[in-house]
């Protein structure tokens, strides 16, 4: 079953801005509780998408600059990609149908 | 086909997760909805300082993971979903959730509040981008920065005071002139040199550039004088509100949206219960969260027996 992928900065351009599918992007921290807690929805989603879109995480701590380029202030952040663009965001430990309707979205 | 438990449970918070524990143990059929995340207001909070046997203080996300597999150890059923609405008919009472039905001969509402926004200006727009419920989750992204906390209750100060760590002022802004959190909270927010209190005022407008937070607009409610604040970050820590619209016209409730229920988490529906901070005279705390979801679940075992010995009489009268 598809969980969702660790990646670093040097992935990105691969797994998110070229995708054919849109991509959720996971921004966690490991100092996070929060972002722990989202965790398993995420993963759940994952499964839930697999085939359709795909899904991956950043861990902001490590990928700061990435994370400043997106003006992520605030964690989790999952931001819904589409065609190389943010195109869908939820912000904080928000519910399943919620980031449900921001991949919808993306896949119309 | 509907799934058909003994227990349904509607809210994964400390409540909920504790309710469950209890039917599990006590070997019913339990399945628990959650629509976001276990743990609810906990599973954002970093340090618990009040919850009883923790000396130093427990780790709220922490917490809130080990509830969870608690309850799931004595074979509670989990599920993410929202609930739309419940159904009663005859014995059944029909959970509606975004998930599908789910059938329980008792429901255990325990859905918590959630944080209330200030609705002005800017607030929506810029959420995410300065403007926070979370300072705990947030408070690293505004190293060095000037924030404003909006409230004057525990939340408010407990999250303030956490923003010092990171933030280089923190200010306090507050209808009233006098703080209602607990005491040891305001000594030491008084004490801390970044944090600084405005009086007497609400935030008319939350002001972005550049899509982030710049500035808020300030009005003093006595004198009616309007200022502005240059800051990068707006933590809101108002109040928070019960979250019973789903259930509506099924179940009384006072007029701040709380369920009414008696000291046993009884609601006046037979075999729907609610506990924890979405009924009236909540004390709002972990512990007694945690203590209500118990109650509701004792009050629910013995509603299932009576039951099962009304079903059992009637059998047996055939």
């Amino acid at each position: 079953m598809a969980k969702p992928q660790d990646i670093m900065t040097t992935q990105w351009d691969d797994l998110v801005i070229n995708s054919d599918i849109p991509v959720l992007v996971d921004f966690w921290a490991p100092w996070c509780g929060p972002c722990r807690r989202v965790a398993p929805l995420v993963e759940e989603l994952a499964g839930e998408y697999e085939g359709r879109a795909g899904f991956v995480k950043i861990n902001t701590d490590e990928n700061q600059a990435l994370a400043a380029k997106y003006g992520i202030m605030s964690i989790p952040t999952l931001l819904v990609f589409k065609g190389g663009l943010p195109v869908g965001q939820v912000v904080g430990a928000r519910p399943k149908s919620e980031i449900k309707k921001r991949l919808d979205e993306a896949l119309v | 086909m509907a799934e058909q438990y003994d227990v349904i449970i509607i809210g994964g918070g400390a409540c909920g997760l504790t309710a469950g524990l209890y039917t599990s143990r006590a070997q019913l059929k339990t399945m628990l909805l959650e629509k976001a995340v276990p743990g609810g207001q906990i599973a954002t909070t970093s340090l618990v300082e009040n919850y009883p046997g923790f000396p130093e203080g427990v780790d709220g996300p922490d917490l809130a993971e080990r509830m969870e597999e608690q309850a799931k150890k004595y074979g509670m059923g989990f599920r993410y979903a929202e609930v739309e609405g419940i159904e009663i008919s005859g014995d059944d009472r029909i959970v509606h959730s975004s998930e599908g039905d789910f059938i329980g001969k008792t429901v255990i509402v325990t859905s918590g509040a959630e944080h209330t926004k200030l609705n002005v200006p800017g607030e929506a727009e810029l959420t995410g981008r300065g403007v926070s419920y979370c300072a705990t989750c947030d408070a690293a992204f505004f190293r060095e920065m000037r924030v404003v906390v909006v409230g004057g209750g525990d939340g408010a100060l407990d999250e303030g005071l956490f923003l010092t760590r990171y933030a280089s002022e923190v200010i306090v802004v507050h209808r009233r002139n006098e703080l209602r959190a607990t005491k040891i909270l305001q000594e030491r927010a008084f004490a801390n040199p970044k944090m600084r209190f405005v009086w007497d005022s609400v935030v008319e407008e939350i002001i972005g550039e550049d899509g982030k937070v710049a500035k808020v607009a300030l009005r003093n409610v006595k004198t009616g004088e309007r200022s502005a604040l240059d800051v990068e970050g707006v933590f809101i820590y108002i109040g928070l509100a019960p979250q019973s619209d789903f259930v509506k016209g099924l179940l009384p409730m006072d007029g701040g949206g709380h369920l009414e229920v008696n000291l046993w988490m009884e609601t006046a529906v037979p075999g729907v219960f609610a506990a924890g901070d979405v009924r009236i005279n909540a004390a709002r705390q972990l512990v007694s969260a945690a203590g209500d979801g118990c109650t509701a679940a004792i009050r629910a075992d013995h509603y299932l027996q009576a039951l099962r010995a009304g079903e059992r009489e009637t059998a047996s009268a055939h």
